[in-house]
């Protein structure tokens, strides 16, 4: 294969994978060390009504509005989780449950009665991304990295997932000492001094910002999977946080450039004529990473 | 055209998917609330999710043999044991790893479905694969559902239904008390695996009618608000039971009217009003009510302990206190008791040495309550004439013994 | 009114304690679950310098106490002051060591890891973490015997050994006053000893304890002041003063059976 060719067809989608798949899997160490897991799946699904409200307003299916109304969904859901578990004094998971599923059958409905399905907007889409489609034409082989010109053509979504992988990494980098004592001891956390709730809401508005951002380019499910499979794999080989952060990344990167290879690559080397999902093979490779590190890991066991 | 919809008279098929979807509402309904108050509300999450690949294995398996790969039999079979196979994942991730159960749930769901995603888009490369209607199992779909379809739904969420009450009594014991049940010979662990194997049932049939994205509604929404309205286990079952199958019934004849309206999202928002109301107005756990006696204790609470102080003759520190009193003119600006607030106040402290006294004669006895605090309440009210004039007059002989 | 003198029957007046500085003061503290007030009307004023128990029957509203005083619970009524400030202006001067049970073990840490968080308030978000402040680590670790543990991982410790960590880590917060909740709860004899050790040393260097207590048998031995309670106040004062009999019926009802007062020497 020619290396312009790759550079040009391959390069960004794999790139926008990883930094997407990184992105969410830092969040994702600490949501599933605070029992939080399935809060991104409920985000992943209340993008739905947002994106929706945001085309019925704006009447444009352009990328800003979408993520706008991707992010205040995402928002709302957050808050209405947190007034229905505590004021109906319900646990988390179920009023998770009660909200997504009434908002995601408000986006379905709503999407129906609009014209909305007629364009191109519709729930696989939001579902599955369009990863393959985010090619760099103007790219000539390896050297156009350094061509100011021609880096300025690259998929936008390219630039929006470094960034916001970015802003994650410094979130966590900042916030590292508050983020671990509210995942250990939250009631600790809160005598000492530390704004528990406050530390909380940050780490889900930014693990929202970090789906919001990646389903445009990759789609919903990689955002469920890479939030959780990469922190869940590398809990089970290490017992240090800040090595399991670091090893989720890794697994994140790994499942990624394995992941999309796989599906863009291997079905041709086999002699099919197409391609598979990409953003479903490589959360299928986070799975089975996980099953490996279930089987094999160090510290798969629970010791107390 | 509402009443022949309510009336189940608007034709065949829309009468067995009305059906179908009231008895797996109730259905779901009884098994959510299991579900619910064991804390394992969103393991039926994973399971919709993982109907996905076997749905899309199924119906490659089935053109593979030369069957008629549309068969909603072959698909639903398949779906299910897919689903039961992630089930099993998320046990075993529990069970044998120190992950937690919400991350596996999480894990395997996106998992599966990342899996079943994969397998849609082979699909959509065989000849064929693009017009089967896979992803109408998504997001659910009675438009153009064949009459033998809509048999086999109807016919398999009775057999669930039934299931379901033939083994309620158990179920409804372990969910109440597992290691009481468990005492009278019932296994916990069968029964959970009963309940899963419904909530699989409820699951796998719902996805032609709700969407295996939405089905999970029917299994939570419903024990969540059947919960406002009791504490009793055998009432909360059938409130959830009685629930889930008007919000499937309202739904789907809606969608029967207008088409426009897919069922899936439908049903689900009815279920979400049903919450609605009854999280805003149920009568003792309903926001209003608790707001509302939450105030009302609060402020008996600030006027007992600050009646008590002025008896005492001592000041009030606490500003909520002070202000509360001022309003009802019990003291003035500058702290001094009113005439009223005196008398208030003297009432405030006889009830207090009332009780003190009362828990004084029944400390041996079984009457006896060393938690409830009995202050708060008027004695008045909770004890006969007679029982006070006994108290008062131990009151008055303790006081002549003390001179 | 029958001809009763009313004279306040709460039990006891708040006498002996001069000023309003005292290391915890709570006056007229109430917090409820729903509509059961799980602690009435508290009022406490912990004597500097001692070591100060709190005990009751199980369901008495003990750990209840504490957590509002720390504000992780919300109170319905009442105010709390931490040498006459609120908890806000004193938090370096209040350490606080939860039940052991409270959180999830199996968390990816080590010991030190741990007792670190005891310096995060000096630490702050981002400033590292200097030789003095691994030294103060160290120090605390080998106060409660733990020095060989520094790098353990936490989810192989027994129990009476999680007791010690966070313990420690409230050590290394340098406290004026500490409020332990159940730190003898689940432990073996011998961490017991060590840290009511701790204890007794900590007073020595002028520092007020607060411990959440529910073994009666070794409360005359651990305590010098004590607070009785069942959702309501029952007693207070200096340990010879409240830990009778008839107060101990008070707040333990007919649960204390006569066997059992017996073996306390009552």
């Amino acid at each position: 294969m020619m290396a312009s060719e790759f550079v040009a067809l391959s390069l960004t989608p794999v790139l926008i994978a990883a930094f997407a798949g990184m992105a969410c899997a830092l969040p994702g160490n600490f949501l599933v060390l605070r029992k939080q897991a399935l809060i991104g799946d409920a985000i992943s699904h209340v993008m739905l009504p947002g994106i929706v409200v945001a085309y019925l307003i704006s009447g444009r299916v352009t990328t800003w509005p979408m993520m706008f109304g991707a992010a205040g969904a995402a928002i709302v859901s957050v808050f209405l989780i947190e007034i229905i578990r505590r004021l109906g004094r319900i646990e988390f998971g179920a009023a998770m449950g009660v909200v997504f599923t009434a908002m995601f059958a408000a986006g379905v409905l709503l999407l129906e009665q609009s014209e909305t399905s007629e364009v191109h907007l519709d729930v696989e889409h939001a579902l599955f991304g369009n990863l393959e489609m985010l090619i760099w034409l103007q790219s000539d082989g390896w050297g156009s990295l350094l061509d100011l010109n021609a880096l300025a053509q690259m998929p936008p979504q390219f630039f929006r997932m470094l960034t916001v992988f970015l802003l994650i990494c410094l979130f966590t980098y900042i916030f590292w000492r508050p983020l671990v004592l509210i995942s250990f001891d939250e009631a600790y956390a809160r005598t000492i001094g530390t704004q528990a709730p406050l530390i909380g809401l940050l780490l889900v508005i930014f693990a929202a910002i970090t789906a919001v951002a990646a389903f445009d380019a990759v789609g919903s499910i990689i955002v469920i999977a890479m939030i959780l499979c990469p922190p869940a794999s590398a809990r089970l080989l290490t017992n240090n946080v800040r090595t399991q952060v670091f090893l989720s990344l890794g697994l994140a990167l790994s499942a990624t450039l394995a992941g999309y290879i796989l599906a863009s690559y291997a079905p041709l080397w086999l002699g099919f004529s197409d391609t598979v999902s990409a953003a479903g093979m490589i959360s299928t490779l986070s799975g089975v990473f996980l099953a490996f590190s279930a089987v094999y890991g160090r510290h798969r066991k629970r010791i107390v | 055209m509402l009443w022949s919809a309510l009336s189940l008279s608007l034709g065949y098929n829309a009468t067995l998917v009305t059906l179908g979807s009231s008895l797996l509402g109730a259905a779901a309904g009884m098994a959510g609330t299991f579900l619910y108050l064991s804390n394992k509300a969103l393991i039926s999450d994973a399971i919709s999710h993982a109907t996905l690949p076997g749905l899309g294995l199924a119906f490659l398996m089935a053109r593979g043999f030369g069957w008629d790969e549309r068969q909603l039999a072959i698909l639903l079979t398949g779906s299910a044991a897919s689903a039961a196979l992630g089930l099993y994942f998320v046990t075993l991730l529990t069970q044998k790893t120190r992950l937690t159960q919400d991350t596996a749930i999480g894990c395997v769901l996106s998992v599966f479905f990342a899996f079943g995603v994969v397998l849609l888009t082979i699909i959509q490369t065989v000849p064929g694969g693009r017009k089967a209607g896979l992803e109408s199992f998504l997001l659910g779909s009675t438009a153009g559902m064949l009459y033998s379809d809509a048999l086999l739904i109807l016919i398999l969420s009775l057999f669930t239904t039934l299931l379901l009450l033939v083994f309620l009594r158990p179920i409804k014991l372990i969910t109440f008390d597992a290691s009481y049940g468990e005492t009278l010979g019932f296994s916990s662990r069968r029964v959970e695996i009963l309940v899963l194997f419904v909530a699989l049932a409820v699951t796998v049939l719902g996805m032609k009618i709700v969407g295996l994205i939405l089905i999970v509604a029917l299994l939570i929404i419903p024990a969540v608000s059947a919960r406002f309205w009791s504490e009793k286990v055998d009432v909360i079952f059938l409130i959830s039971a009685g629930f889930g199958m008007i919000s499937g019934y309202i739904g789907s004849t809606i969608s029967a009217i207008s088409p426009s309206l897919p069922t899936g999202p439908i049903i689900v928002l009815c279920s979400f009003g049903v919450f609605l109301t009854s999280f805003i107005f149920a009568p003792q756990r309903g926001i209003l009510a608790v707001a509302l006696n939450h105030h009302r204790f609060q402020k008996t609470v600030h006027l007992t302990q600050g009646l008590l102080l002025v008896a005492q003759g001592q000041s009030i520190y606490e500003p909520k206190t002070h202000r509360l009193l001022r309003r009802l003119g019990y003291v003035r600006a500058d702290g001094v008791a009113t005439e009223v607030g005196n008398s208030m106040a003297a009432k405030t402290l006889l009830n207090e040495r009332r009780w003190s006294h009362w828990n004084k004669l029944v400390r041996d006895s079984d009457q006896f309550d060393d938690q409830t605090v009995f202050s708060l309440m008027d004695i008045e009210k909770k004890l006969t004439q007679d029982q006070i004039n006994m108290i008062d007059q131990g009151l008055v002989q303790k006081q002549q013994g003390q001179v | 009114m029958s001809g009763i003198t009313l004279v306040s029957n709460r039990g006891f007046t708040l006498e002996g304690q001069t000023g309003q500085d005292a290391p915890l003061n709570i006056r007229g503290m109430t917090v409820s679950y729903g509509q059961m007030p799980a602690v009435y009307s508290i009022d406490l004023k912990v004597k500097s310098g001692s070591i100060f128990g709190i005990l009751g029957p199980n369901g008495a509203g003990k750990s209840t106490l504490l957590k509002a005083a720390m504000g992780i619970l919300p109170v319905v009524s009442g105010q709390i002051s931490f040498f006459g400030k609120p908890l806000k202006e004193a938090r370096h001067q209040v350490a606080y060591v939860p039940q052991r049970t409270s959180v999830d073990w199996d968390f990816p840490a080590t010991v030190y890891d741990v007792v670190i968080m005891g310096l995060y308030p000096s630490l702050g978000l981002l400033r590292r973490i200097s030789k003095s402040d691994k030294a103060k680590v160290a120090e605390s670790l080998s106060k409660v015997g733990m020095q060989d543990f520094s790098d353990r991982q936490i989810g192989q410790l027994s129990g009476g050994q999680q007791q010690r960590v966070f313990l420690a880590r409230s050590l290394v917060q340098q406290a004026d006053v500490f409020l332990l909740d159940e730190p003898f709860a689940g432990v073996d004899a011998a961490t017991e000893s060590a840290i009511m050790l701790v204890l007794q040393n900590l007073q020595a260097e002028q520092k007020t304890i607060v411990v959440v207590h529910h073994d009666l048998s070794t409360v005359t031995t651990y305590f010098d002041h004590l607070f009785l309670i069942n959702r309501q106040s029952i007693a207070y004062g200096p340990v010879g003063e409240v830990f009778t009999k008839e107060n101990l019926t008070k707040a333990y009802g007919g649960k204390l059976g006569s066997t059992q007062l017996g073996t306390i020497g009552l």
